[in-house]
């Protein structure tokens, strides 16, 4: 399934890599539920978020600087980060 | 009196941080007040400091390195730290803690890489605290991008058919790798296998070498 | 952090000393006693700025990040933190003097 991690940017913690955001990837695996780190960061009682890992292609995440359009990097990203993403 | 608080010789051959001998920084009087004042309230004892640090001194690379191992020798058991890291590492007996550990394999296809972009998240209740350059900006910021330059900085080579992938630490996982056994060692015992098996090897930016 | 052009990895290393364990002990007991855990641990890192990664050392940043945190949760107040610190720099010239 292809997500695209959603591109905001908010002033605080938050576990979602500068990087990553706006691109397009395919979940890897889901891993669980995990407190959500922006609020646990505050020490506010979190709510479990679902966290996924999903699979970037270097040519997605870089363009043209990618040594290798093929490599990819993976990263754990929280589902409240991510949307569908429908290539059509 | 200084060096009364730990043995006089690192026993990695590392240089000790400067410590005890010098002067005193801010820094150190700040863990000393933090410490002594979270002890009088009684939110933390001293004895549970001291036992912590005596945990983590016993965590090291030779922890992962009977792991990986025991996968080369034992398919049940790498199929079982593939599916599940934390339960197969817990059931060889080693204290995880609350850690969530995956496990992932490098193949002739496949190279696998660990960083944590964001801070520098390890599974330290593994294989002990992390390297120092594993915690560098350089390191850190360079991983994700040129990882291939990196592994080469690092004295890996890998031709372009074979694919790097690179594992960002960003959350609540935390990442051992399978090295891919060198053909060489194969046949070898468990325990003469954990000898080739490097911390390094398991970070990805190594590749697993006969004993020195 | 990750993409940011970078130099050369260095690849010294050194063993930890004594107080930057008691440093690691300490936000691992603190957060097992509830008083923080590692995202408010990291909040406090990313709000202390990109130049302290320049001017403080790994463990410097930590303890700093610890303290602020237990002063947020109430375990200590910040009046405590200076008595005892102007006590402890009393003790001596050294950190084995004055731990």
């Amino acid at each position: 399934m292809k997500v695209r991690v959603l591109s905001q940017w908010l002033p605080g913690h938050v576990r979602t890599p500068g990087y990553l955001r706006g691109k397009v990837g395919t979940i890897e695996r889901s891993v669980g539920t995990f407190n959500n780190p922006e609020q646990n960061a505050y020490r506010l009682t979190p709510t479990k978020n679902r966290l996924l890992r999903v699979r970037f292609r270097m040519s997605e995440v870089w363009g043209p600087r990618a040594e290798n359009p093929d490599d990819v990097v993976e990263a754990e990203i929280y589902e409240h980060w991510l949307e569908p993403f429908n290539a059509s | 009196m200084p060096h009364d608080h730990h043995e006089p010789l690192s026993p990695s051959g590392h240089p000790y941080r400067a410590d005890d001998d010098r002067d005193l920084t801010y820094w150190q009087v700040m863990e000393i007040a933090v410490r002594e004042l979270l002890i009088e309230k009684g939110h933390v004892s001293a004895t549970q400091i001291q036992d912590q640090i005596n945990t983590m001194d016993a965590r090291s690379p030779a922890n992962g390195a009977r792991l990986v191992a025991k996968a080369w020798t034992d398919p049940a058991f790498k199929y079982a730290l593939i599916e599940d890291a934390g339960q197969a590492t817990r059931e060889m007996g080693f204290d995880i803690g609350p850690m969530h550990l995956i496990a992932l394999e490098n193949t002739e296809e496949v190279h696998n890489v660990i960083v944590c972009t964001l801070c520098s998240c390890y599974p330290r209740n593994l294989l002990g605290l992390p390297p120092d350059w594993y915690k560098s900006r350089a390191y850190r910021s360079r991983a994700v991008v040129e990882p291939r330059k990196v592994l080469s900085e690092f004295g890996l080579e890998f031709n372009q058919k074979i694919q790097i992938r690179v594992h960002d630490s960003t959350a609540d996982m935390r990442y051992i790798i399978l090295p891919y056994q060198p053909a060489d060692s194969v046949g070898l015992s468990e325990a003469e296998l954990a000898n080739w098996v490097t911390r390094d090897s398991m970070i990805g930016v190594g590749l697993p070498r006969p004993p020195a | 952090m990750g993409g940011d052009p970078a130099g050369k990895i260095d690849h010294e290393q050194h063993d930890f000393a004594l107080w930057e364990k008691r440093v690691d002990a300490l936000l691992v007991i603190s957060s097992s006693a509830g008083l923080m855990n590692t995202d408010s641990l990291r909040r406090v890192l990313e709000d202390m700025g990109e130049e302290t990664y320049e001017n403080m050392s790994y463990y410097e940043r930590w303890i700093s990040s610890i303290c602020q945190n237990m002063i947020e949760v109430g375990a200590f107040s910040t009046l405590e933190l200076a008595t005892k610190m102007e006590i402890i720099k009393s003790r001596g010239a050294t950190y084995g003097d004055a731990s």
